[in-house]
């Protein structure tokens, strides 16, 4: 079911990687939306499956061991899924571009930065290597990066400055979709400031969508429309921003909310959840989050819940907490 | 605070050769810390808040300065003394990955210092401090014999903190606890150090670059900028009344989880200059808004501005728009 208001519609993703001690269930049964020019924060712990989706969209899980077991990412109205290597080549870097947490490792030390812009200029557009470098240079301007600085090696540059030359990169091509792989994750605040005040402001000049994937609310806050809160694999939160942070309706998105401290109000004791993630080959049966959960009722050992809308186009996947009509 | 602070640190400095220069490590720092305090150690990469976290228990040789030590300056202890010394002030490093023999068993890492300092007679009477110590933590005693690689982050920092604990410190520096935890784990170990200190009234340095996690912890907190301390005061006060305008930089770019709230954001320009061979004058003039001529020549001291406020900053109170924006 395509709709065409949306640029990014997964259904029912799962993805597994098969390894000696059993099936690692990485992505189990994913939905995920995202519109036009919008901003999705993808926000989850270590192992929640955020890294794994983000590489499931652009075809990139490492097979063997990872293997899409069933679903469909539809952009722009068709399946990526069914789409063949030398299709899906064209769309990766082309249509669909991909910031990675480390900048240090995703550029090539032994050339220069305006080449390895030039690069995905020219294996995208037509265009002869001249125009391609002159592309080059306008994009570093536009990353804030002086022209003079174009025939400099990545190590002449600092972390915050690696990370533009990366953004310049992605945008290249002027790509619909832009995953942004927990792109300030490696980089102190104030140049992390500095890096997200970029990121807004090019987003708003080229009306790219994003899908910012973090672990960090503060970043979200800032930064997106929409928030997705993933747990073992799948979206058991789903909501405008500002109905995730004034009305976090999971037990999980409110045991997030609570283990962070807080700036503004002195707290004695922070509130936990209590035990750990748990193991992706042996996931817990019906929600993966009913061994930690508070509220948890007969029901969620045995039922997978499915998303409700609890307020329009908030939908959370908890029967307890989350019932129709109930006031969030 | 009453009587003598259970660590006094007098311009501690410690410089390291490089082929291009003396690298400034920690420039002039001078400080204190009472007994049952928790200081907090915040500044970016570079800052030299780890360096000064082992300098100060002499993980590293200064270059020069005093630290003072329950009234003595361990700077000038033999290495017999510094044995003895070691275990009254302990350590807990950053990576729970990796600051763990992998070859030993859970049982076994808690069990090193207590041999290497020869406490027990009997293999028993230690087993009963390990599951002590183990309880103290919060790790199951069915963990005795478990390895590291078994083990999630949260489990092996708290491996970490036994081993610094099974000695019976005062003083223990945390050297970014949490910073490889994700954050439920890290509410965990957070809470977990809060109620150590309660129970045993432990005196803490808390580093960390994280400045909500710090503020959380810590009585006082001191901001580092490239070596020097530039702001010192209760940690209420460093949040409520910044002086230093790189205090109010850094506290303007932490991005707040929360819905409506206005800031004034201060975004830096450019990067944190190198360390080496810095010249005169306050280090964080090229980066400031409201630096003048002065700055540019004389080194600000870290003074008081209010009773246990202090700051390092030729204007602070009197901040106005500088050079730079002209």
């Amino acid at each position: 079911m395509a709709n065409d208001r949306l640029l990014l519609d997964i259904q029912d993703l799962s993805i597994h990687y098969e390894v000696e001690d059993g099936t690692v269930r990485a992505v189990e049964g994913l939905d995920l939306r995202l519109g036009y020019g919008e901003t999705l924060g993808f926000v989850g712990e270590t192992g929640a499956g955020k890294t794994t989706t983000a590489l499931g969209i652009m075809r990139l899980v490492p097979s063997p061991p990872g293997r899409v077991v069933k679903g469909e990412i539809i952009f722009e109205g068709e399946d990526l899924l069914k789409k063949s290597e030398a299709e899906m080549r064209s769309v990766r870097g082309g249509k669909i571009a991909m910031i990675f947490q480390d900048p240090m490792t995703s550029l090539n030390p032994v050339i220069t930065v305006d080449r390895q812009i030039a690069e995905m200029v020219a294996l995208h557009q037509d265009v002869n290597e001249k125009e391609a470098l002159e592309r080059a240079v306008e994009m570093l301007a536009l990353v804030g990066i002086r022209p003079e600085r174009a025939k400099d090696y990545p190590h002449q540059f600092s972390g915050g400055m690696k990370q533009r030359v990366v953004i310049a990169i992605a945008l290249a091509c002027d790509p619909a979709l832009l995953i942004a792989d927990e792109p300030t994750t490696a980089l102190d605040v104030t140049i992390q400031a500095q890096v997200l005040e970029l990121m807004k402001d090019l987003k708003r000049k080229l009306k790219t969508s994003m899908i910012m994937i973090t672990h960090d609310l503060g970043i979200v806050a800032e930064t997106c429309d929409k928030v997705a809160i993933m747990y073992a694999g799948r979206v058991v939160e789903y909501a405008e921003k500002r109905h995730l942070f004034l009305n976090p309706v999971h037990p999980y998105t409110q045991g997030l909310f609570n283990s962070l401290p807080d700036l503004d109000e002195d707290q004695e004791e922070l509130k936990t959840i209590p035990g750990l993630m748990p193991d992706p080959t042996n996931l817990p049966s019906g929600c993966p989050f009913h061994p930690r959960c508070g509220h948890a009722g007969p029901q969620c050992a045995t039922e997978s819940p499915a998303m409700v809308e609890v307020e329009p186009g908030h939908l959370v996947a908890c029967p307890v907490r989350g019932r129709k009509g109930d006031k969030p | 605070m009453n009587g003598r602070p259970l660590v006094d640190v007098r311009h501690l400095k410690k410089y390291f050769k490089t082929p291009r220069g003396m690298l400034h490590a920690v420039d002039d720092v001078s400080f204190s810390i009472a007994r049952g305090e928790t200081l907090g150690l915040v500044g970016e990469s570079g800052c030299g808040k780890s360096t000064l976290g082992r300098a100060m228990i002499r993980l590293l040789d200064v270059t020069g300065g005093e630290v003072w030590f329950d009234g003595d300056d361990i700077l000038t202890y033999s290495e017999a003394s510094m044995k003895a010394l070691r275990k009254r002030v302990q350590i807990v490093f950053q990576d729970p990955y990796s600051c763990l023999n992998p070859r030993l068993s859970v049982a076994e890492l808690i069990a090193e210092p207590l041999i290497v300092n020869k406490i027990f007679r009997t293999r028993p009477e230690m087993n009963a401090r390990i599951k002590e110590l183990m309880d103290t933590v919060g790790l199951a005693e069915r963990l005795f014999g478990a390895y590291p690689h078994e083990l999630d982050g949260g489990r092996r920092q708290r491996i970490g903190i036994a081993r610094s604990l099974a000695l019976e410190p005062e003083f223990i520096v945390l050297d970014e606890p949490v910073s490889a935890l994700d954050v439920c784990i890290q509410a965990q170990i957070l809470n977990l150090l809060n109620n150590l200190k309660k129970e045993f009234g432990y005196t803490y340095v808390f580093i960390s670059h994280n400045l909500s996690v710090v503020k959380h912890v810590s009585d006082r907190i001191a901001v580092m900028y490239l070596g020097k301390m530039v702001e010192l005061a209760g940690s209420r006060t460093i949040f409520q009344d910044p002086l230093h305008p790189y205090t109010q930089a850094l506290l303007s770019a932490i991005p707040l989880p929360k819905m409506d709230v206005v800031r004034d954001r201060i975004i830096l320009e450019g990067d944190v200059p190198s360390p080496i061979e810095p010249p005169e004058g306050c280090r964080f003039a090229g980066r400031c808004r409201y630096r003048q001529e002065l700055c540019r020549t004389k080194t600000p001291e870290l003074r008081d501005i209010d009773p246990g406020h202090a700051v390092a900053c030729h204007f602070a109170r009197n901040l106005s728009q500088g050079e730079a924006s002209k």
